[in-house]
């Protein structure tokens, strides 16, 4: 208990500097602690699937894609501070945000007892799935139009910053080019480290059938190995007018859209799987879906096309 | 009080604390990262939920929590899609703010 009191004020402690800061990379900073620190609440709170996501995706991927955007952005801090609200609506605001947090609170306080819960029957058909993750099963099986609705998101969120090339770049090469150096400690890290993260991003994706882990895991961990080589000039990323890159974005929504179809067929519903084939099926949209989640990540933080094909 | 209950009272005044960011601060990059702080602390509420169903030998109901790494990634894509657009706002004019007029800084 003691722990968790401390942590508590920590993620706490580090929410307010990232609202104090003055400067905006010092803020963006403490955004990246306050994801790992949240991570470990989500350990402690039994649910390491979330806690790999948020390490990962909340904390890692945008963290530094804030990073990315206040460098950018520096010289701008200085002209925003005339806009700064009032003293009144700022006191108006701590008021507001009081009674927000109150009003939740006391619902956190006043929730149901015994808690309703679905965790019964997502154990009970855990074993018609194949699967021995539940979340997994959640993800893939119950819940799995979620899922694909999700992939869509992020296609759509893809396609909104590529729309905002302009004319003369459209389908170039997404963000800036960095500088070589053969000899640089940043090439000698990459090279160390990608392999071992490719391999390490496709374990987390393999194992989360049956322990913590899953394909958002395991993609994001692909996708910032990516960034990683595109950022250390080992690869330059691909222009996004690619055909092969484009069939790699669209392929795992679009297999797991026709598995979802045949369910019709095979199982009497979308999405159904046949309980004899579940395992296999889950699999075969997973594979898919795993590369082109890692492949939208990584150009959702390269940003639209910057560099006109050559 | 259980770990859960601590931790959701932890989520509420996250939420709290990043809608105060959200409207005091006058740089849009300020505003995505008090943005992301409140879904930090409305995922949190989740977790508590997911916590308090921990039955049939499962330390949390998982369906809650399936639902957190759903948002963690949508929340992902806005955040990028948002940032985009702010660096294009930026390209364009040459300032990053959102007031409407045209007066010069």
């Amino acid at each position: 208990m003691a722990f968790d009191i401390g942590l508590a004020i920590l993620v706490l402690g580090v929410a307010a500097w990232t609202i104090a800061a003055r400067d905006t990379f010092a803020a963006v900073i403490g955004f990246v602690a306050y994801g790992l620190l949240l991570a470990l609440v989500w350990v402690r709170l039994a649910a390491p699937d979330v806690a790999l996501t948020e390490a990962a995706l909340g904390s890692g991927l945008t963290g530094g894609l804030l990073l990315g955007a206040s460098t950018r952005l520096a010289r701008t801090q200085g002209s925003a501070a005339i806009d700064k609200p009032s003293a009144i609506i700022r006191r108006a605001a701590a008021v507001l945000c009081t009674l927000v947090s109150a009003g939740l609170g006391a619902i956190v306080l006043l929730l149901p007892e015994p808690a309703p819960t679905l965790a019964p029957q997502a154990a009970a058909n855990l074993a018609a799935t194949g699967l021995g993750n539940p979340v997994t099963a959640v993800l893939m099986a119950y819940r799995a139009i979620d899922t694909l609705l999700e992939t869509v998101v992020l296609l759509l969120a893809l396609v909104g910053i590529w729309s905002l090339a302009p004319d003369q770049l459209w389908g170039g090469l997404p963000g800036r080019r960095y500088p070589v150096d053969r000899d640089g400690v940043l090439t000698f890290v990459a090279q160390l480290l990608v392999p071992v993260g490719i391999l390490v991003g496709i374990y987390i994706f393999w194992v989360g059938s049956i322990a913590p882990g899953g394909e958002f895991q395991g993609a994001t961990i692909l996708a910032a190995m990516w960034i990683f080589a595109t950022m250390a000039r080992l690869a330059d990323s691909p222009a996004v007018s690619r055909r092969w890159l484009r069939l790699v974005l669209v392929v795992g929504p679009a297999v797991f859209f026709a598995i979802g179809l045949a369910g019709f067929a095979i199982a009497g519903g979308f999405l159904a799987y046949p309980e004899a084939h579940a395992k296999l099926l889950i699999l075969t949209i997973e594979v898919p879906v795993t590369l082109s989640i890692a492949a939208t990540l990584a150009l959702l933080v390269g940003g639209p096309p910057e560099r006109a094909l050559r | 009080m259980t770990d859960a209950t601590l931790y959701g009272l932890c989520g509420a005044a996250l939420v709290g604390l990043g809608l105060f960011g959200l409207i005091v601060h006058p740089q849009p990059l300020r505003k995505i990262l008090a943005f992301n702080l409140i879904g930090g602390g409305a995922f949190l509420l989740f977790g508590v939920v997911a916590r308090r169903g921990a039955s049939a030998g499962l330390d949390g109901d998982p369906v809650p929590q399936a639902l957190v790494i759903t948002g963690l990634v949508v929340a992902f894509a806005a955040t990028a899609l948002a940032v985009a657009l702010l660096l294009r706002l930026f390209q364009e004019t040459g300032r990053a703010t959102l007031r409407s007029d045209d007066s010069q800084p």
